[in-house]
């Protein structure tokens, strides 16, 4: 039942009235992959989860599996005989029903014999520790634990793929890194497909084989995590992400196919792009896309250094335990914000010389 | 909270209770002892007695019970169909409720007396039915049984369906949804996750419509033939009191009333509780 | 997908079927007041106002309106002023007795008023208060102080406590805090209840019909006494007094639409 290769969404496209929520989105599932969709609210990552489910037709476009077509806006599996899993963020555990029957109220549809059903229902609550409730109401229990059983209800059914909509985001941070960690261990173990959503981006990175980043619509990036956070592909997807030091800049020239010049106001940068990156920045220059950059507080240097030199005057130390977060100003009037260890003894109002590695400029796009 | 509160609280609450002892409490407790005493003030189960030995009265509670419980059951098997289809909203919903609370806001009297013309064997009904070949002499619905369950249902229909409308939309749309992705089609999803945490507010719209249709009064004397098929119990209140002046039989009549109401009510409850433990049987583990 | 297409049509069949008996009752009315005789006929053929003088000359119509405003208007002024501090206590507070309280107060809104409008009825014409205005007044107030106190209380939980608590901090006591403060910030609430009050007032028949005499009939009172006196009245007549209640009752309820949705007109005590 859960053997398949691929899952293909194609062109996907999704209307609510005249707005268009989902433009043209593109992605295909292995088998066993963990893909998060990424965005803030309204960015269609929510409605693309349901489309997958079955519980809103497409306007357009096409979902399959293998050669099994879903939906292609004339043919609809409807949800029910997808055999998909869903999570909600409020849980969705029917009040009614005790743990167990809410578990077991899959399986119960499948007509499975009575023994089995019990058997399962209790290996799938082994799975998120939760055996000892398994007699109790959901009303009785915290959001955790609500949360573990909406999981387990999920798991029992073996579904091909288990989609889960911002699971994590009714629980205090605290649990909220625990469940995280049980998410992954379970997926780790089971291997089951997974489409998770999401507009934490710390957890899409912990938990991402790939992350699809979204907004008003449409797919800004997709990359495995590593890529996303080392190489944002626009403004959008740097700012979400909480890069700092982020500036419009002007390219004037290439140099070879990786070396760019940049200017920043009155300061001229050189920066080195990374190997896969090239084409895309030159893109950028080619077809003016308005280029942005952005350093790390961490990769800049103090100090005189071959490339890359400017001097700021310190504004603001803010002292953050294991390092300080210095705010300097240029002559131009530009923030840099620079990180380093606690134990640098610099003053506000020092006026102190800063270098950037030309490798550590990461250079995108302004346009979605 | 505090010593201060309580006072505020109390304060406020005064005209409350002043409200509640005096026109409802006290009335209340004066019907109750006038149906226990005779004309000269002595205690007595006269009244009852009398009341349910002639069947002229007694009668009463079987006639009342055959319009009313018909027209709840009718009231809610229509509402519900409707309620569950609007439970996420449909286009023109304010129309809707408007064109519901249209008869409510009426009242049983002005609707008596529009039924008599628009149902009558003239009225604009008949000829669209006999128009429409569905009968070919007119259909007799004033001045009998039919005009008054007619009547009742018109009037208890929109209060059902929007109090039904109200509880349903309270029931989390992701239970549809998960249910759904469980493998539930739609009348699964409506046997065992809808109707399950329904059921409250059916049996809450069941017993209040009840209790408004066993005191039927305007549309039965209107409508109905009130010293026959139709001589409902209020009427026989009503006649004690203001006809024969009677006042503790009235009283007894009015108790009468509210113990049948109170019966019912009673066994719609257990008839829930039996069902939602039901439901929750569990495989235990 | 065929399903839901046979759903939509069943629904809107229903309530098409519905609404068209509705407005066929209140059409007939309306044109059987206006026609000067109408026996079988689709259509009246001719049209008049005389049966409108004729219901104004058997009815004292100044003093009937002048009963119906007059109770209608008092009845919720009075539920306000019960009405308004009940529901400030149960909108506020937290306390053990609340349910209790809420239960006891939510009985005459449960309880059908032929039920209890009996016992009432004989207490006020103990008290000699029956036939009176005052009477009438009074016998209404039962199921409309618990319907304002209900719609009232939302209406205050929405507003802000931290209003309330600034008020306090700048020395006002918790009674000019009620009337300078939280009383303006509710003026559509008090507007809305007391609105939906009067239609409900207008409309309520078994009450007052039980305690009212001759001059303190309410409208709906006078066309149950003419309907049931049919034979003696022509029924244009009678229809004539009914559209004239069809008017007073739309009247007051577009008004109170613009204030309040249709749902709170059924409110549904939990």
């Amino acid at each position: 039942m859960r053997e398949f290769n691929e899952l293909r969404i194609t062109g996907l496209n999704k209307y609510y009235g005249n707005k268009k929520v989902v433009d043209n989105f593109n992605l295909t599932i292995k088998n066993g992959e963990f893909v998060t969709l990424l965005g803030p609210s309204g960015s269609g990552k929510s409605t693309v989860l349901n489309c997958i489910a079955g519980l809103v037709p497409i306007d357009g476009g096409s979902i399959y599996i293998d050669d099994e077509c879903l939906d292609d806006g004339k043919k609809f599996v409807p949800p029910e005989r997808r055999n998909f899993g869903m999570v909600f963020q409020n849980y969705a555990l029917f009040p009614h029903l005790s743990v167990f029957d809410n578990v077991a109220f899959g399986l119960k549809l499948r007509k499975l014999p009575k023994d089995i059903v019990k058997e399962k229902v209790i290996d799938a609550l082994k799975m998120v520790h939760l055996e000892e409730h398994i007699n109790k109401y959901p009303r009785q229990l915290s959001g955790g634990e609500q949360q573990r059983v909406a999981l387990a209800r999920c798991i029992v059914m073996e579904p091909r793929v288990m989609l889960l909509d911002e699971p994590l985001s009714n629980l205090d941070a605290l649990l909220r890194i625990e469940m995280r960690y049980e998410l992954k261990a379970l997926h780790e173990r089971l291997k089951i497909t997974t489409i998770y959503v999401t507009h934490d981006q710390q957890e899409a990175l912990a938990l991402s084989d790939r992350i699809v980043v979204l907004n008003k619509g449409k797919i800004q990036q997709i990359g495995t995590p590593e890529e996303i956070y080392s190489y944002p592909a626009n403004l959008f997807v740097a700012n979400f992400l909480g890069f700092r030091n982020i500036w419009e800049v002007k390219i004037s020239r290439f140099e070879g196919d990786r070396e760019v010049h940049i200017n920043l106001g009155n300061i001229n940068l050189k920066a080195i792009l990374h190997e896969k990156y090239k084409v895309h920045v030159r893109n950028i220059f080619e077809n003016n896309k308005k280029p942005y950059i952005s350093v790390r507080p961490e990769d800049i240097e103090l100090g005189e250094g071959p490339e890359n030199n400017i001097e700021v005057k310190i504004d603001v130390i803010e002292y953050l335990g294991q390092h300080k977060q210095f705010w300097g100003i240029t002559s131009d009037g530009i923030n840099i914000e620079i990180s380093k260890d606690a134990d640098i003894s610099l003053k506000p109002g020092d006026n102190v010389k800063i270098w950037i590695p030309p490798e550590r400029i990461l250079v995108f796009s302004g346009e979605d | 909270m505090g010593r201060r509160n309580i006072i505020t609280i109390l304060l406020f609450l005064l005209p409350a209770f002043f409200y509640l002892s005096f026109l409802f409490i006290y009335p209340f407790l004066y019907g109750l002892n006038l149906s226990l005493t005779d004309e000269k003030g002595n205690f007595t189960l006269e009244n009852f007695i009398r009341f349910f030995s002639d069947p002229w009265d007694a009668n009463t509670i079987w006639i009342t019970l055959k319009i009313a419980i018909p027209a709840t059951l009718l009231s809610i098997l229509i509402a519900i169909p409707l309620a569950y289809y609007m439970r996420h909203g449909v286009r023109g919903e304010k129309f809707v409720t408007l064109l519901l609370i249209l008869p409510i806001t009426l009242g049983s009297v002005f609707i008596a007396e529009g039924m008599l013309t628009y149902m009558g064997p003239n009225g604009w009904l008949n000829k669209l039915l006999m128009f429409l070949r569905i009968t070919d002499k007119p259909v007799k619905l004033t001045h009998n049984y039919w005009g008054v369950l007619i009547a009742l249902i018109i009037q208890g229909f929109p209060f059902v369906f929007l109090m039904l409308l109200g509880y349903i939309s309270g029931i989390d749309p992701n239970l549809e949804k998960a249910a759904s992705v469980l493998g539930a089609n739609r009348w699964h999803i409506f046997w065992k996750v809808i109707l399950p945490l329904w059921l409250p507010g059916i049996t809450m719209a069941m017993s209040l419509n009840f209790v408004m249709n066993f005191t039927v009064f305007p549309s039965a004397v209107l409508l109905g033939q009130p010293s026959g098929p139709t001589r409902v119990i209020s009427i026989s209140a009503f006649q004690w009191a203001f006809e024969k002046f009677n006042f503790h039989m009235s009283s007894a009549v009015a108790i009468i009333m509210g113990i049948v109401e109170l019966i019912f009510i009673l066994i719609v409850m257990f008839i829930r509780q039996g069902l939602y433990r039901g439901s929750t049987v569990a495989g235990k583990g | 997908m065929k399903r839901m297409g046979l759903s939509k049509a069943l629904f809107w069949f229903t309530i098409i079927v519905y609404s068209f008996n509705i407005l066929g009752i209140i059409l007939t009315v309306v044109l059987n007041s206006l026609s000067k005789e109408w026996y079988g006929e689709l259509f009246p053929k001719i049209f008049t106002f005389e049966w409108y003088a004729y219901m104004a000359r058997e009815h004292d119509l100044p003093q009937l309106l002048y009963a119906t405003f007059i109770v209608a208007i008092s009845v919720a002024l009075i539920a306000l002023i019960i009405g308004l501090p009940t529901a400030y206590v149960l909108a506020r507070y937290d306390f053990r007795l609340k349910n209790v309280i809420l239960s006891f107060l939510l009985l005459p809104m449960l309880i059908p008023p032929m039920t209890y409008g009996i016992p009432l009825a004989a207490l006020l014409y103990k008290l000699r208060l029956a036939t009176k205005l005052s009477g009438v007044i009074l016998a209404n107030l039962v199921p409309v102080v618990p319907y304002v106190t209900l719609i009232l209380t939302p209406f205050i939980e929405q507003i802000d406590i931290s209003y309330e608590s600034a008020a306090r901090i700048l020395g006002a006591n918790r009674f000019q805090t009620f009337f300078k403060v939280l009383l303006p910030l509710i003026i559509p609430g008090i507007f809305t209840s007391a609105l939906l009050s009067i239609v409900r007032t207008i409309a309520m028949f078994e009450l007052t019909f039980l305690v009212a005499g001759p001059k303190s009939q309410t409208v709906v009172v006078a066309l149950y006494y003419d309907a049931y006196a049919a034979g003696t009245r022509p029924p244009q007549a009678i229809d004539a007094l009914a559209v004239v209640y069809f008017l007073i009752t739309m009247t007051f309820l577009v008004i109170a639409l613009r204030f309040a949705s249709p749902t709170q007109f059924v409110y549904r005590g939990k």
